[in-house]
């Protein structure tokens, strides 16, 4: 089980030197100085210059790479040009609001999608079963964006039951978090369903039902557990399109938060921001999904045992 | 041959198959394959592209697996050449199986000569039994005529300015209203819907041939090749797909044409392991090794043998990528980094139609309801077309 761990643990590493490669190179082939970009292009060349090696820009690239590296390291993303603070400090402040959205967009998606799965699943090919699944293909098809539009504008300019915008209180998070959260519902529940179809047709749900279990016992205790490993996987690949979700979300809710800043840092053509940003979610969802794997190991019996 | 069909019993459900490239006279392939296939099951299928010199090739098949399954099947758009194809379907006779080729249960099975065609036999499977999919292959079609012919369909010019008609209600004159610099709402979803098209289609075709050629080499050559390839696709695959497209369009600037770059950069990593997966399971197949006994060259079995055999997931994965590439655009467009103004991309009209969401909602409504049906019409189409073509490409 340990060295099952460690070895999971030592693939995800090449993997983030990955991606923070990619980032980087792709972020250093645009056309152009950054810092004449910054700075205009009537700015005295010395002063360029002088700049762009106090910026380190003057090294070679992967000695540039091997600076960001050891400094990412520390836990320092660099210096936004924009906004000429670290961005470290930028991606923490903006951080928890973004946590604060998606989870509780996961917890509303969990709800909806695991009850309308399991309920389809029990009625499956029923009219139940149908309504529901072409809802939640619905939830899929539903740009995130819309989603949120439409509930600004019927939940919150209609029946003003939610502030327009914000994120400074509990009821301005709800809003966002199911617009959110909508979008995950609907894969959730299509993955519940089909779970606990295929589940179902097991021997052992016939021998829990011949031994006169009551049919949500059988469910909820013998078909369910089984069915929901997977979905459990899931959550984490949920989890990167959450991230990528919020960016619509916060920009349509004007949430503070990491999402904003990817925009921000491509509106402003601010490098830094912008990098740090995506490698900071980057690596969010690469240890998301190292959890979720070492998670599986833990709820399978077959594999934990197995070990 | 004929004692092969003598010992059906029983049929299995209707599963993934069917492409055949070449054709050769007499050849046989009987293909067997399956977790819980017995011994005395035997799929007599033909096989076209392997085979030269009337060879033989046997694959087990069958999840399903009834027992004593047997299934006779010919295989191939162009099987004629006497060759005969039996097709039994499963007693428990899903409606999935096909019209008319069932046979009793007797064994005495009866061979039906040359007129099986499973790509027409699937096709009727979809019509009949997912009226759903029907519809949104109807709609997508129709989506594509409008596309084609805006210029005719529309009732106004896309471009067109008119200030005094500027953010007027839906009317008889102007179906879904205008806009903020008096342009028709309805005509610029209907040029919008070209932008949609192509973003969809061709982003998602260059991406899956990219993914395609590179599952094909790390499935076949594996080693290093597999190793190197798939690390990249790891890399690819913990972006976050729109963060990813948005630090390429930081890089090349925004503009449709960058879009259709970055979304075909982005999402090959997806196909590549899943072609990769069945190619690793596909070269194991005795009709590789047969012809790799005869000498076919490395690339010939790759491309004509073992892609042909990837084909029915390939099309359920491009009829499902076709809306996130579309919902991608739409996203970037949206965020103000895709499609630039006065373009009529539907995600670059929702934003513009925003601010004034509360007095004229329509303006950012319509172009989002464009977009939903379009993405569910492929999701619909592609979920029926993975239960007749690949019923074994699982949700993810």
């Amino acid at each position: 089980m340990l060295n099952r761990v460690l070895k999971r643990i030592a693939i995800s590493i090449p993997v983030l030197v990955g991606v923070v490669l990619a980032i980087f190179i792709m972020l250093r082939i645009v056309p152009g100085n950054p810092v004449t970009t910054m700075m205009g292009e009537h700015v005295n060349p010395a002063v360029i210059e002088k700049i762009s090696r106090e910026m380190g820009l003057d090294q070679p690239l992967y000695v540039q790479f091997f600076r960001y590296i050891a400094n990412a390291l520390r836990g320092d993303f660099g210096t936004s040009y924009r906004l000429n603070r670290n961005v470290t400090g930028i991606i923490l402040e903006a951080f928890p609001n973004t946590v604060k959205l998606s989870l509780l967009a996961a917890v509303i998606a969990w709800l909806i999608g695991i009850v309308s799965g399991i309920v389809a699943a029990i009625r499956q090919n029923k009219l139940l079963d149908r309504l529901f699944m072409g809802v939640s293909l619905m939830g899929v098809s539903m740009p995130v964006f819309m989603t949120a539009l439409v509930l600004q504008y019927v939940f919150a300019f209609k029946l003003k039951w939610f502030p327009v915008s914000g994120f400074d209180s509990f009821k301005a998070m709800v809003l966002p978090a199911i617009a959110l959260g909508w979008n995950s519902a609907g894969s959730i529940a299509r993955m519940t369903r089909s779970n606990l179809v295929e589940v179902m047709q097991n021997d052992f749900i016939r021998t829990a039902r011949a031994k006169g279990l009551r049919e949500n016992g059988v469910i909820i205790g013998h078909a369910l557990k089984n069915a929901m490993l997977p979905v459990v996987t899931m959550m984490a690949l949920q989890l990167s399109s959450m991230l990528s979700g919020a960016v619509l979300t916060e920009s349509v809710f004007g949430v503070p938060g990491i999402g904003r800043l990817a925009v921000n840092g491509i509106e402003t053509r601010d490098m830094p921001l912008l990098q740090g940003t995506v490698v900071f979610t980057t690596i969010l969802i690469i240890l998301g999904n190292l959890i979720a794997d070492l998670l599986y190991n833990v709820l399978d019996p077959r594999i934990r045992e197995g070990a | 041959m004929t004692d092969e069909r003598t010992g059906l019993t029983r049929g299995n459900r209707e599963d993934q198959e069917g492409q055949m490239s070449g054709e050769t006279k007499g050849f046989a392939g009987v293909r067997e394959e399956g977790r819980a296939a017995e011994e005395d099951f035997a799929g007599v299928r033909e096989e076209g592209a392997a085979a030269e010199d009337g060879f033989v090739d046997v694959r087990e098949e069958g999840t399903v697996a009834a027992e004593g399954f047997a299934g006779v099947r010919e295989e191939g758009a162009a099987a004629e050449d006497g060759f005969a194809g039996v097709r039994e379907e499963g007693t428990a006779a899903e409606e999935s199986v096909a019209a008319g080729k069932r046979i009793p249960d007797s064994g005495e099975a009866e061979a039906q000569l040359g007129e099986a065609d499973t790509w027409q036999d699937k096709l009727r499977t979809l019509v009949r039994q997912n009226k759903l999919a029907v519809f949104s292959a109807l709609l997508i079609l129709l989506m594509i005529l409008a596309a084609v012919f805006a210029p005719w369909v529309a009732p106004y010019d896309h471009l067109a300015q008119s200030l005094t008609d500027r953010l007027q209600d839906p009317s008889a004159a102007h179906w879904l209203g205008t806009d903020e610099l008096g342009r028709d709402v309805l005509s610029r979803i209907i040029f919008g819907a070209r932008i949609s098209l192509t973003v969809g289609l061709l982003p998602t075709l260059i991406s899956m041939a990219i993914g395609t050629v590179l599952g094909l080499c790390a499935g076949f050559y594996g080693g290093k090749t597999d190793f190197v390839i798939m690390r990249l696709a790891d890399v690819m695959l913990a972006f976050p797909s729109l963060l990813l497209a948005m630090v390429v369009m930081y890089t090349m600037g925004g503009g449709l044409i960058n879009i259709f770059i970055a979304l075909s950069l982005v999402n090959w990593a997806g196909t590549a392991r899943i072609v990769r997966s069945q190619t690793l399971s596909l070269k194991e197949k005795e009709f590789v090794e047969a012809a790799r006994s005869i000498g076919v060259k490395k690339w010939t079995i790759m491309f004509r043998h073992i892609l042909p055999n990837c084909l029915p997931s390939l099309i359920v994965l491009f009829t499902l990528n076709i809306p996130s590439a579309i919902l991608s655009e739409a996203s970037l467009s949206f965020l103000g980094i895709g499609a630039q103004p006065p373009s009529a991309s539907w995600g670059l009209m929702v934003v513009r139609g925003k601010k004034y969401l509360f007095s004229e909602p329509w303006l950012s409504i319509a172009p989002s309801v464009a977009i939903m049906l379009v993405v569910l019409a492929f999701n619909f189409l592609g979920d029926g077309l993975r239960d007749v073509l690949d019923p074994y490409l699982k949700e993810q």
